[in-house]
């Protein structure tokens, strides 16, 4: 169990280094994205002007304030409340945006299934898992909102976070084919028989 | 006592945010219970990271979650309380938008098919106004549920049979918590709903999921079975996040109805630990803030 400071973007063999119960504090850049980001980039053909080779994404929409552009607020938008969605929906898309656009690592909450699993460890990729719900204090590690794609899709747009020391985060899923999730799966199936016997329910 | 409307749509603004940022008593309460019992060192630390997170939103007064959920206001209106429905309902659906306008808050609302954002936290029947009668007098009460959709994912239905007995509601909770794991947001409610129509039982799951840690089903038969099932889910090791450890639910909280004798229903929705919710209470003494 290590922890790393990685500054985004990173490569490939940073990201081989990690594993499951290593935790992750990122520097510099993240990408926010979110379901229909991602409907609009795999399946409706769409692109973004931006670079997300070697970097991180969280699966997100955010609470904002319109304003007016300024140093702080480059993108015109001040940070109101950013947190964390529900992986699990987005599973499909965690190859392509590897494949497609570089992603290495990609923040979430809940974990990601198989076919994410297998993209890990093929292309070099990992699953960091933030602790859902605890927005207000993710808000904090946010330094300021630099710029804003595909905006048509507000809250869903494709944000890019300038970050301070956003993390710890837990490796959930690793490139070597750990998850944490698996574990846990496999413990409760595990449990399942005898919290049900526990209850006086025949599982036979 | 005539009821005002224009309280009553600021008072459904205020809920609103007052939602998203204040946890009730109870549930910081729950957090700090299972922290205390809490076995698995990752559940402890993702146990103190929440209530962390509780902290900031208090000294920040900034939302706990990103989510802004879909809003839902259940309104109880006592005796002797004159209003125009018609209008009340459209008070609370402006206070809704407003309170999204002016904080602002994320609109979380889209239509189902075009996924168009109006930007208001409202759409088509959203605001979902729930409207009741109680027999307290001169009194009337909105509740404010915005519902987090991480949970409200994992909703279950299942038309059992009454040849499948008690054991059917049994396996079904449990596997319904095993099926969500850490999508959900652990630890949660998990809100059973028994008996009624298939319409009926969910909605008494979502009144479950919603009500106050501590209290219990007023049916005795039910409340029983809440302290059984409450404890075998904290047997399954699914853990907050999903990332394992004993504190899976708060609690399980069971509301039931009436059934057909054919029939056995069983619905499941559960609240994340975030479980969120705000009450304002209108009287001819004024309004208060809750719980």
């Amino acid at each position: 169990m290590a922890h790393y400071d990685l500054h985004t973007p990173v490569d490939e063999s940073q990201i081989r280094k990690l594993r499951v119960n290593d935790t992750v504090t990122l520097h510099q850049t993240l990408f926010g994205i979110r379901d229909a980001t991602q409907i609009h980039l795999f399946d409706k053909g769409r692109t973004t002007e931006f670079d997300l080779r070697g970097h991180a994404v969280i699966h997100t929409a955010p609470n904002v304030r319109k304003v007016a552009p300024s140093d702080a607020f480059p993108a015109g938008y001040q940070p109101v409340c950013i947190g964390t969605t529900t992986s699990d929906r987005m599973e499909r898309f965690t190859r392509p945006l590897m494949e497609q656009y570089g992603v290495r690592m990609i923040v979430g909450k809940g974990g990601l299934r198989e076919g994410s699993k297998a993209a890990f460890q093929d292309l070099g990729g990992v699953y960091l898992a933030i602790i859902g719900g605890t927005a207000a204090l993710e808000t904090t590690w946010i330094e300021k909102i630099e710029a804003v794609d595909l905006d048509d899709l507000n809250p869903e747009s494709l944000w890019k976070f300038r970050i301070k020391g956003f993390g710890p985060l837990l490796v959930g899923m690793d490139s070597h084919g750990g998850s944490l999730y698996d574990e846990v799966k496999g413990d409760t199936a595990a449990r399942r028989a005898e919290v049900l016997e526990s209850l006086g329910v025949p599982t036979k | 006592m005539k009821l005002d409307l224009d309280i009553v749509e600021e008072a459904s603004k205020e809920l609103y945010i007052r939602a998203l940022k204040l946890l009730p008593p109870d549930v910081k309460m729950g957090i700090e219970k299972l922290s205390a019992s809490e076995t698995s060192p990752v559940a402890q630390r993702v146990l103190e990271t929440m209530r962390a997170n509780i902290r900031v939103a208090e000294d920040t007064e900034n939302l706990l979650c990103q989510d802004t959920g879909i809003p839902i206001y259940n309104v109880a209106l006592g005796r002797n309380v004159e209003f125009d429905g018609f209008e009340l309902k459209a008070a609370i659906r402006k206070g809704c938008e407003r309170a999204t306008r002016e904080h602002p808050l994320r609109s979380s609302v889209v239509h189902p098919l075009t996924r168009k954002n109006n930007h208001t936290s409202c759409g088509i029947e959203v605001p979902v106004i729930h409207v009741d009668f109680t027999d307290e007098n001169e009194t009337a009460t909105i509740e404010m549920v915005p519902k987090g959709s991480g949970s409200e994912n994992n909703s279950f239905l299942k038309m059992a049979v009454p040849a499948e007995g008690i054991d059917a509601i049994k396996m079904f909770v449990v596997d319904c918590v095993i099926s969500a794991g850490g999508k959900t947001c652990p630890p949660t409610i998990v809100g059973v709903g028994l008996g009624g129509t298939s319409d009926l039982s969910i909605a008494l799951a979502k009144r479950a999921a919603t009500r106050a840690l501590g209290t219990a089903c007023a049916d005795p038969e039910g409340a029983a079975l809440e302290r059984e099932l409450s404890a075998a889910v904290n047997r399954l090791g699914v853990g907050p996040q999903g990332l394992g450890g004993d504190s899976t639910a708060f609690a399980v909280h069971i509301e039931l109805a009436s059934t057909h004798i054919t029939m056995n229903p069983i619905a499941v929705n559960m609240q994340c630990h975030s479980a969120r919710r705000a009450k304002a209470r209108l009287t001819t003494d004024g309004l208060t803030y809750g719980f």
